[in-house]
Order: C-alpha cells, then structure tokens, then sequence
C-alpha cells in the first residue's frame, strides 16, 4: 500500500494552485456580473431594480453546490455539456456575484446622499456621477468586506470536487483513496486552506480599522 | 422521498443551531469570563474554523478521526461538524454584540451590587444577543444551506436524495430545479420564522439601534 510521504504532499500542494486560479477566476468574472447587478439594483427603472433584487434572493438562498449540480448534470440532461471547470467557475462566479452585488449596493448606498446632490447641480450626469464621484468612494467602503468575502469564495471552492475537478480539496480526497492516512492528509488540506484564508481574514480587519480611523478624523 | 430528505435538512439544521448556539455561549462566556489564555483557546478555534473550508472540517471528523480511534457514521459526523462550525461563526458574531455593550453598563451593574455572573448574563449577554440577532439569523440561513454539503458523507439529506432520485430516473435538470426550489422555500421561510422569533424574544429592543447585520459568510 502506498503511504503518506513528500510525493503525496507536493501533490496537494500544487493542486492547491488550482484553487487558487478557481478563485481568481469566479471572483472576476463574478465581480464583473456582481457590479452590474449592484447598479442594476439601485437603478430609477423598476424593471431593472426588480430583477436584480430577485437573482440575488433566489442565488443567496439556495446552496452553492445546487447551482454546481444544475450547471454540470442539469444542463448535460438537456444537451450542453461543459466541461468540469467551466461548470465550476460558471456556478462559482454566478454565487460570487450575487454576493458582491450586496456588498456593493451598500457601499454604494452608504456614499453620502449630499455628493449625489452636490454632483447633480453640477451638471454631471448619471454615468458621469457613477464614475467620477460615487464609486471612488464606494470602492474605498467596500474594500474590507470585499477582501472578506474572497475567504468564504476560497473555502466554497472545495466543493468544486463533485465534478471531479482537481482541486486542491480533490487531491486530498484522491491522496486519501491511495493511502488511507486521512488524519494527515486532511490536516495538511485544512492548513493550506487556512494559509490562504487567514491573511486575507487579516487583512480585511485591518482594512476595516485603518477605515474606521480615517472616518473618525 | 424527497420528503424525508427535508425532514433531515431541517432536522440537522436544528440541531446544529441550537447545540452551535449553546456552545457559542458558553465560548462567549469563557472569553469574557476567564482569564485570558481561555480567551486565546477560544480564539484560535474560532479563527481555526472560520477560515478552513467545511468540507475540510466535515472529512477530518469522518475520515480522519476513525485513525485514531473515534468512530462515527455519516449523520453523527454531519452534526458534530456542523455544530462545531456554526459554534465558531455564532461566537464571533455575538463577539461583536458583546463588544457593543458600553462599559458603563457594566460598571452600573456591579455598582448594583450585582455579580460578576449576574452582569454578564443580564447586562451584556442579553443586550448583545438582542442586538445580533438579525446576524446570526442569516448565519443560520447560511448553515441550513451548508447541510447540502453533508452528502458527500452519504447523508440522504436534501441534495443527497436529490443525488440518488437523479442515478433512478436520469432526470438531472427536472430533479434539481425541484430541490433547487425546496431549499429556496425552506430559506426563505426559515429567515421569516427567525425574524419572527427576534421579535417575540427581544421586543424591547426593536426600535433601537443594532449591530449592522454581517454580510453573508458562508461555511
């Protein structure tokens, strides 16, 4: 039988770079689709504002590894086979993005109503507010939860493996079938996990303190 | 069947939350009462489980602890992992309530004559549950939607009967929209019944100001 030795862990170890292109990849795509939504969300037409509220409930309330299900054997049952890891970061940025759009909205929100008035009387339009006055501003109030979320995207990646994409978390489980040392294997996992995850947890708070100093000046 | 498997998602939900809850409390307790080295235990658990993936957390429980000798099935693992998870979510953010309480609420308690109990459980813990409710209300939602995770240690609960009626009929997109729709409806109607149960045990504080409610983390 084979046992738990170097091979074996540098195999987890650079699968673990799978993760992190997994993340990379769903917080981009999913960051792209989560601003328009956030927008969307806060738009004057009712239509828009609807539909953005609805994705957003529907996709927080249901389990991420549903919208992995869907994407991979639901569509294949209807004809459109995607492969393991289109399916993974499709459904991986489709939660991301429901996520962020939350996220972004209040930050958006918690601009204060008076640079919307100032930039209006200044002629600006809507387009022109967005870019130039709101969102340099929201983007600084959304750092802290936004590199917070990233943790829970990094941790929700391990699911992944039902479509038998190697990721970090598959390699564990593959190392695992050959050895039967998961005691060992899962600590090494978790700790990699934890290796990414907490400095980004870190970070986020330090983020949040350095904000909560400069806004009580 | 289907049936069956919602009765276990809301079971395992339940139970998680309610033994999270406890543990959660008596951590918080211990944070705050204790000297300090119980404070670093309990937050290195805390950091421990919040930024390691459940199914790490789930696997290690039911893989890892047969090798030295601990033995559980699939279920019993499922909520041992569940509870010890939302435990460490639930104490960081009751965390943030008790952190909220102003220390001259404190200080009025024991010039009271109070004890250092009485203070604690009336003063801070009860104010600061009242003012994180709506938080731990979504962290609720979010762990009965991590219970789906549990199939992979062949858990028929929810998505792990969705899992076996989709191997029988072949009828992936059909079987999953339903669950898909089932979670959707049990979400929702868990965040009702949580804000409902807010209302009726915290009434006093409804009208002021709480902890702004922590954006989703997920396990």
């Amino acid at each position: 039988m084979q046992t738990f030795g170097w091979p074996e862990a540098y195999f987890i170890l650079r699968a673990a770079s799978w993760t992190i292109a997994l993340t990379a990849i769903a917080f981009v795509i999913g960051g792209l689709l989560g601003g328009v939504l956030a927008i969307m969300r806060l738009s004057r037409v009712k239509l828009l504002r609807r539909f953005a509220a609805g994705y957003i409930l529907v996709i927080q309330s249901i389990p991420v590894l549903m919208v992995l299900f869907m994407s991979y054997y639901g569509l294949s049952a209807v004809g459109i086979e995607l492969p393991p890891f289109l399916a993974a970061s499709a459904s991986l940025a489709i939660y991301v993005s429901a996520y962020l759009a939350e996220i972004w909205r209040g930050s958006i929100e918690s601009v204060p109503r008076q640079q919307w008035e100032a930039s209006a009387s200044l002629a600006l339009t809507r387009g022109q507010q967005y870019r130039y006055i709101i969102l340099p501003q929201a983007a600084r109030i959304s750092l802290p939860p936004t590199v917070g979320f990233l943790v829970q995207l990094v941790k929700n990646t391990s699911i992944v493996q039902v479509v038998g994409f190697v990721d970090l978390m598959r390699a564990g489980m593959l190392v695992n079938n050959a050895t039967y040392q998961a005691f060992q294997i899962f600590t090494l996992v978790g700790a990699i996990y934890f290796a990414i995850c907490f400095p980004l947890s870190r970070l986020s708070r330090h983020l949040e303190k350095v904000m909560n100093a400069s806004r009580s000046h | 069947m289907i049936l069956n498997g919602v009765m276990l998602t809301i079971a395992l939900s339940f139970v998680a939350i309610a033994l999270g809850l406890v543990l959660a409390t008596l951590m918080s307790a211990l944070r705050s009462l204790a000297g300090s080295w119980a404070g670093y235990i309990v937050d290195a658990y805390v950091e421990l489980m919040r930024n390691t993936p459940f199914l790490v957390q789930l696997f290690m429980i039911f893989f890892g602890l047969p090798q030295i000798g601990i033995r559980m099935d699939g279920l019993e693992a499922s909520m041992l992992a569940m509870t010890l998870n939302l435990a460490a979510y639930a104490t960081e953010i009751i965390r943030a309530g008790v952190d909220s309480i102003h220390k001259s609420q404190i200080e009025a308690g024991l010039a009271l004559a109070m004890s250092r109990r009485q203070v604690f459980q009336y003063v801070v813990l009860q104010p600061a549950f009242a003012r994180v409710w709506p938080a731990l209300s979504s962290q609720f939602v979010l762990m009965m939607l991590a219970s789906s995770i549990c199939s992979f240690v062949s858990v028929q609960e929810l998505s792990g009967t969705a899992a076996i009626i989709e191997q029988d009929t072949f009828r992936s997109f059909e079987t999953y929209i339903v669950v898909t729709v089932i979670y959707l409806v049990l979400a929702l109607s868990l965040k009702l019944f949580l804000n409902w149960l807010g209302r009726r045990i915290f009434p006093q504080v409804s009208g002021l100001a709480r902890v702004t409610e922590a954006h989703g983390e997920a396990a």
